[in-house]
């Protein structure tokens, strides 16, 4: 089954702001794509059209955050978290304010739009920033949890949102805690390590990993800051190596947080997402994914590189 | 205008200059000369037109202060202090090691209302906080004290356009326009041109001061709160170092050191200006 996790977001974020005032959506002009639409609709004086001015709704959200309330900001991932870093680092996440950055349309899934559109970067900018909080939920099951969640933290989250349609690989009952990985499938010789969609391509690589003879855990991230050193630990127990695999830059994002989780104690690692690069445009999105290398084959033949090196 | 209130005012703006001279202290690099030309409307803001308290300083229906220009926050923490929001000798450990009063404004310190210092944001803090208190159905006004030279940040506009579309009466910007950037004068470095106009393009109801004739700063203040249906832009027109003789139309006190001798002179100038204002 394959559900939307914008249009699940636009659902959770209503039902929220529907009984708490204090949460106000702003966009820039892009709220049916973002799904603050629902806002707009259903809550007019919870929803402020920002315009095309990234740099200051993060900063007005910085301001209406002052004054007691929690501003959701929406735009496209390369656009809310690119264009105003500034502001996010100076007006938000340096005084620690309760402020939402929410970015639709993230990795490749803007595919037709090319790479002014995709956004392969917003993780490892978000990522750096003290105080801030990152989320990459991996279906549209999961976004109401991850979702109150921010809620639930007095301070700065990002949350990456994929535009199309992704399987569903979670239930309304699985857990979800901020900062813990998630193993979704048991497997003692490597740790497929994913976020996002790509931790479904991981549990298909899993399958051709089986069969032939090699036991591949799945272990979902969620969260990418902050990571859980303990909770991380306990989730790769006993693997021999581990593979990384994210629609995102290879620099900066779950891989490299994962790097810098184990660096003192380190296991074989080998990281799957895309090389040094920008993305482009196509006619669909598996195409672009296989064009950048985010494959189950790919995840497949990284474990079997990284094992076969350990012998 | 009652001349008694204009003559208290005056003193109190006197009172800022000196703290702004402690707060730069000697031998530490600070921003003499932005902090100066905007500390008689600081003084104004403070001690006459803004609603607030150092006792209730989470009452959310105080009026708001923004120095955008976070520079010049030398200025903001005279009339901090001077207002019991922390001890006046806290002033001399500015931008030290573990101090409350960082370099530029932080939320940290009692009474600063936001984080500034990356030109051209405060505007847009202001929009926000704007927008809250209109949502909410409070009455309390956002000042926000921008620079000539910060306007080329093009966010200013952006936030100037936020604040017309949504009709913001509670909030006021107020252009420090000293003429002077870092490097020289404005108008020789990156001219912003006519100011008012461009305000008054973006839709904003503005207003053109002398920015160190008490009488009409705070005529000029009532003026622009009793405006309805639209933001409002006071361009004062104020000179960069003022009250410090020696500081006075030139860049080189954009950002410098005093020594002991020239922190004499500058209070032994404060006191004389002051005393001549009379």
């Amino acid at each position: 089954m394959e559900k939307n996790p914008r249009m699940a977001y636009g659902a959770a974020l209503l039902e929220l702001a529907g009984k708490d005032r204090r949460i106000v959506a702003l966009d820039a002009d892009l709220c049916n794509s973002t799904q603050s639409v629902q806002i707009e609709k259903n809550l007019r004086g919870q929803y402020f059209e920002m315009g095309i001015g990234e740099a200051n709704m993060i900063c007005a959200a910085a301001g209406l955050a002052l004054c007691g309330k929690i501003p959701f900001v929406h735009s496209f991932a390369v656009f809310v978290a690119g264009r105003p870093f500034d502001q996010i680092r100076q007006g938000v996440c340096l005084p620690n304010l309760n402020v939402k950055i929410v970015g639709s349309s993230a990795g490749l899934s803007d595919f037709p739009d090319g790479a002014t559109h995709q956004s392969f970067e917003d993780m490892a900018l978000m990522r750096v920033l003290p105080n801030m909080t990152v989320f990459s939920p991996v279906d549209a099951v999961e976004v109401p949890k991850v979702v109150r969640a921010a809620l639930a933290i007095e301070g700065p989250v990002y949350i990456r949102l994929n535009r199309n349609d992704v399987p569903v690989l979670t239930e309304d009952s699985t857990p979800f805690e901020t900062g813990k990985p998630l193993v979704l499938a048991e497997g003692g010789d490597v740790a497929l390590c994913a976020t996002g969609l790509m931790t479904d391509l991981a549990m298909k690589a899993r399958e051709s990993l089986n069969a032939d003879g090699i036991s591949a855990r799945v272990v979902n991230f969620s969260t990418i800051k902050p990571l859980d050193a303990e909770a991380v630990k306990k989730a790769l127990a006993g693997v021999r190596a581990l593979v990384t695999a994210e629609e995102h830059s290879v620099i900066g994002g779950l891989g490299a947080a994962l790097s810098e989780t184990l660096a003192e104690n380190p296991l074989p690692m080998k990281r799957v997402g895309i090389a040094d690069r920008y993305g482009q445009s196509a006619q669909d999105y598996e195409m672009l994914l296989e064009h950048y290398g985010l494959t189950p084959l790919a995840i497949a033949k990284a474990a079997r590189e990284i094992l076969s090196r350990g012998k | 205008m009652d001349r008694e209130l204009v003559t208290s005012l005056s003193e109190k703006a006197r009172s800022v200059r000196l703290g702004i001279i402690d707060a730069l202290g000697v031998g530490n690099r600070g921003h003499l000369g932005g902090s100066m030309s905007c500390a008689d409307i600081v003084a104004a803001l403070y001690f006459y037109k803004m609603r607030h308290s150092a006792q209730k300083q989470d009452d959310p229906n105080r009026d708001r202060f923004i120095m955008s220009k976070g520079h010049s926050v030398l200025a903001q923490y005279a009339a901090l202090a001077e207002t019991g929001y922390f001890d006046k000798k806290i002033l001399g450990t500015t931008k030290t090691l573990g101090s409350i009063l960082q370099g530029h404004p932080e939320r940290t310190t009692p009474g600063i209302e936001a984080n500034t210092g990356s030109l051209g944001q405060g505007l847009s803090v202001g929009v926000g906080m704007a927008l809250a208190g209109k949502a909410d159905g409070l009455d309390y006004h956002v000042y926000v004290i921008v620079g000539d030279g910060e306007l080329a940040e093009g966010q200013i506009w952006e936030a100037a356009m936020a604040a017309s579309h949504y009709g913001l009466d509670n909030l006021t910007a107020i252009v420090d326009m000293n003429g002077i950037q870092a490097m020289g004068k404005t108008r020789d470095r990156y001219a912003i041109g006519n100011i008012p106009g461009r305000f008054a393009a973006f839709g904003w109801k503005t207003f053109e001061i002398d920015g160190h004739d008490m009488a009409e700063i705070v005529d000029t203040l009532d003026r622009a709160a009793a405006v309805r249906g639209l933001p409002t832009a006071i361009v004062a027109r104020t000179v960069k170092g003022k009250g410090v003789d020696f500081a006075e139309n030139t860049h080189a006190y954009h950002n410098n050191l005093l020594n002991v001798e020239e922190r004499e002179k500058a209070i032994a100038s404060v006191m004389a200006s002051a005393m001549s204002a009379k």
